[in-house]
């Protein structure tokens, strides 16, 4: 409230940011057109769209990584041309990215000055001076840092501290936050908020990009809708219910993830029994973790990434070396290969889709046949059946409205969204009996969510059996029947998704459920 | 200019689908730009460019020329074919030279020692080619599988010791006998069952073409069907265009390098077959070396295209042959090995350079087309 009060009285000046009819045409699916917006000094300015709605693009147009093909730029009432981010940096525009950009074997210290090292005798490292600013920016502005400390000992809010005291110590006055808490719990939200609070406060000006909108709605003192590449509202967060915001985003009702009633059977389908997974030095970063899965039941991990679920995946994948044992049915996998434990029946929609998931430079019906090609319609003994491959793409494209000229265009033509149900209409065919969706939606717009969402719980209702990993708390808890929390790559909690709430989750995710 | 730039793609090629027109574009702009070092190279040397590349033309397209040409052009294809059969997988199989070497030097020597009825001696002779290739280039896929040792190195360090070893080998002691008449060593001659004849494809040349050629494009078929249609070939492409997704769709990588390597060795094994059993009868030391090194320039020219590959390796042959003429005028014959360098080049540079404007093309044209029907079928999903 106090901040609300006081941008007003701020607002009266010239805009921090103007931006007046930006156009982008940009290869890939969506592009800015005629995209205006203005952002007053000492505001947090949210911008929300769904995923692929032209947020990032805007925002790297006006940190200078893109360049506009139509439009104006103002910043602080003086046009702008920003031909690199050191454009943006010189008249006081900082990132701070979605992904970190930081090194890990180097201290605070170091990676903040990395790029912009200030000088002592011409040649040698002020290492001194630096400490001093980085302590004299991270204590005005309650960020708390401590510059000596090496990246790689620091959690992932600590990280983003970091991040933003890297774009402060450079001078900038006007942060762009590109989702800034995707990568963060619940808590670490709240502390990442007061921080942009104690900033507004003392005059910055922040942009604020994400689609979450519980969280645009308290931090926000203006807001901004971007949908289709365009702007097509500016609210304020008082006059505006999540709900007007979601449809205003969506141009339609927000889907949810609720699952309707329980299809769970007696059935085991897969059974994990002390599967550990040990990283090269000797480590275990999955340690003795068992679970069933029955048919029709879809269990959920939740827990911060890098606590062994992309491992546990690549071992129950066959991908990875592992001990214990996995159980499909009644047959023991555990010694199979990956093809064949695909061919026995597993789904794979892998946590990312441009890496495991997808040939992007090979055209969607070679994809097609990626993952199955031992199976019908896309082989005929050692052949490759291109006809019948072709034939049940067409399939895919048409039952899981995979939007694409035509099956001959490469993947990495298609969007997030799109890319992501080709992959889920691939996994899904040939019947499989035990899917593993690893962050099925994570970078897909808010329809290709709902869509994959819808035939997650189709198939559930026909009896497929699902382990989810997901990092939105929300999908986890509406679409599993069980949910299990992985910490440091042992499994220390379960609960029950009918009666937890996101903050519960968020608190035994981060090892906090553990004292209480 | 940028926006200006991006309108016209947009309009221009946005929406036209690109054929393979744009994709010939690169290697031609390429062999003039080399064209054009290379004229610069000449004006430099005091040599009249236009005139110099004439006499070329002139004496390559002669029918004994032509032949020529054919001829060399068989032992490069196969040499490139087996390079590019690694370069599909991202294999960089710098070895091919060490493995044609040996192979042709064991299979001259285990054809002199046998005698069968024609057809079989030849194919014995060439099934030994191949094994022995295969075998010297499975000590890469092998050293790469079970220790990590990167086959760019193994296989450069393998070409060294092949040529200890063919020393070695060919030795009076050993595999060699006094060539006739010289004092060139060289296995003992193929037996005339071994010997194949050549074809008269040419006319107007007393000279034949070698009739291995046969093989070089059966085994360009072969290459094409086997990495385009098969199930393995596609495994192939795949871990080649990315190893982890290949490796989550359940391909099994490292048995596909030892495969790949062996198969690239083999095909090496025939790339010295068309002089051997076509030409020389023996292996001595005049036996050409370097195929291995053009096979890759080729290759890459051909851009692992069985078609394109074959392009590239008839007008390396057709520099080569052309060269020739050079020194009767009194002009370096070196200027053609800096025009092949150039074209190497150039080409590498503009096949980047348009790979990089097809892939934004195609992405134009995708949300072009969409931007159309999206509104329509958003609108429908959400009532």
């Amino acid at each position: 409230m106090a901040i609300r009060t006081e941008g007003a009285v701020i607002s009266t000046s010239t805009p921090a940011v103007e931006l007046e009819g930006i156009t982008k045409r940009f290869p890939g699916v969506v592009a800015n057109r005629d995209i205006s917006l203005s952002v007053q000094q000492g505001h947090v300015h949210a911008v929300v769209g769904e995923n692929g709605a032209g947020k990032s693009t805007l925002m790297k147009i006006l940190y200078g990584m893109q360049r506009p093909d139509e439009g104006e730029i103002r910043v602080n009432g003086k046009a702008a041309t920003f031909r690199s981010p050191a454009d943006a940096i010189a008249v006081g525009i900082g990132m701070v990215h979605q992904h970190f950009m930081l090194a890990d074997n180097l201290t605070v210290l170091e990676n903040v000055i990395l790029g912009s090292e200030p000088r002592a005798g011409g040649v040698a490292i002020d290492f001194g001076t630096a400490r001093r600013r980085i302590r004299q920016i991270s204590d005005s502005y309650g960020l708390g840092v401590d510059p000596d400390a090496l990246v790689e000992d620091l959690g992932v809010g600590a990280r983003q501290r970091v991040e933003i005291l890297k774009v402060l110590y450079r001078g900038a006055r006007i942060l762009i936050l590109d989702e800034p808490t995707a990568v963060l719990v619940p808590q670490e939200v709240n502390e990442l908020f007061e921080n942009l609070r104690g900033l507004v406060r003392e005059g910055l000006t922040i942009i604020f990009i994400s689609h979450k909108l519980d969280e645009v709605l308290s931090v926000a003192d203006a807001i901004t809708v971007i949908r289709r590449g365009t702007t097509v509202a500016e609210v304020s967060p008082e006059d505006v219910t999540a709900r007007r915001l979601a449809e205003l985003m969506v141009g339609s009702e927000l889907p949810s993830p609720q699952t309707r009633e329980s299809a769970v059977t007696d059935v085991v389908a897969l059974s994990v029994r002390g599967l550990t997974v040990r990283s090269e030095d000797g480590r275990a970063v999955v340690d003795g973790v068992g679970f069933d899965i029955r048919r029709g039941e879809v269990l959920g991990i939740a827990g911060v990434e890098g606590n062994g679920q992309a491992e546990l995946v690549e071992a129950v994948m066959g991908m990875r070396p592992a001990e214990g044992e996995v159980l499909l049915g009644d047959k023991d996998i555990s010694a199979w290969p990956t093809l064949r434990r695909r061919e026995a029946g597993i789904g794979y929609i892998p946590e990312d889709r441009h890496r495991h998931g997808l040939l992007l430079e090979a055209p969607l019906w070679e994809n097609r046949i990626l993952g199955h090609q031992t199976r019908r319609p896309n082989v005929r003994g050692p052949w490759i059946d291109r006809a019948g491959a072709r034939r049940d793409t067409e399939r895919i494209v048409e039952e899981y409205d995979v939007r694409t000229p035509g099956i001959d265009v490469d993947a990495a033509a298609l969007s997030g969204g799109n890319q992501q149900k080709l992959i889920v209409g691939r996994e899904m065919s040939g019947e499989p009996v035990f899917l593993i969706a690893s962050h099925p939606t994570r970078g897909v717009d808010v329809g290709a969510q709902a869509a994959i969402w819808d035939h997650l719980r189709a198939a559930r209702a026909a009896g497929l059996a699902v382990l989810l990993i997901s990092a939105d708390l929300d999908e986890l808890i509406g679409l599993s029947d069980t949910l299990k929390v992985i910490l440091r790559g042992r499994v220390v909690a379960d609960v029950d998704p009918r009666t937890v709430t996101p903050e519960q989750l968020g608190s035994a995710m981060t090892g906090a459920g553990e004292a209480a | 200019m940028s926006a200006a730039k991006s309108t016209f793609a947009d309009r221009l090629l946005g929406r036209v689908r690109l054929g393979g027109l744009l994709s010939l574009a690169a290697p031609i702009l390429a062999v003039v730009f080399a064209g054009l070092i290379t004229s610069v190279v000449l004006l430099i040397t005091g040599a009249p460019p236009l005139e110099t590349l004439g006499i070329m033309v002139d004496y390559g397209v002669q029918p004994r020329s032509i032949v020529l040409a054919l001829n060399l052009a068989s032992g490069f294809y196969l040499s490139a074919i087996a390079v590019a059969i690694g370069f599909r997988m991202n294999l960089f199989n710098i070895g091919v030279d060490g493995q044609y070497r040996l192979a042709a030097l064991v299979a001259a020597a285990f054809g002199a020692s046998i005698t069968l009825p024609a057809p079989l001696h030849i194919a014995a002779v060439v099934l030994v080619a191949m094994l022995v290739g295969a075998g010297w280039a499975s000590i890469a896929g092998l050293l790469k599988v079970r220790r990590g040792v990167s086959e760019v190195i193994s296989t450069i360090m393998l070409n060294a010791i092949a040529t200890a070893l063919g020393s070695w080998l060919l030795n009076k002691d050993r595999l060699a006998v006094e060539v006739a008449g010289s004092n060139n060593i060289g296995t003992k001659p193929l037996g005339p069952s071994a010997q194949v004849s050549g074809i008269a494809l040419i006319p107007g040349s007393p000279l034949k073409v070698n009739g291995l050629i046969i093989l070089a494009v059966a085994v360009g078929v072969l290459y094409y069907v086997v990495l385009n249609r098969t199930r393995f070939g596609f495994d192939l492409r795949a871990t080649g265009r990315s190893e982890p997704a290949a490796v989550a769709s359940g391909v099994n990588v490292k048995r596909m390098v030892l495969i790949a390597m062996a198969l690239s060795g083999a095909v090496a094994g025939l790339a010295g077959m068309p002089i051997l059993l076509g030409e020389s009868y023996s292996y001595s030391l005049q036996f050409p070396l370097g195929l291995g090194f053009t096979g890759i320039a080729i290759a890459l020219l051909g851009r692992n295209n069985p078609v394109g590959i074959a392009f590239g390796a008839m007008l390396w042959a057709f520099l080569d042959v052309s060269s020739n003429i050079l020194q009767l005028h009194e002009i370096s014959p070196e200027i053609v090995q800096i025009m092949q360098g150039t074209i190497v080049l150039s080409v590498i540079v503009a096949y980047e350079l348009v790979h990089r404007y097809q892939i934004s093309a195609e992405q134009r044209r995708v949300s072009s087309e969409l931007a159309g029907g999206t509104q329509v079928r958003a609108e429908g999903a959400s009532a």
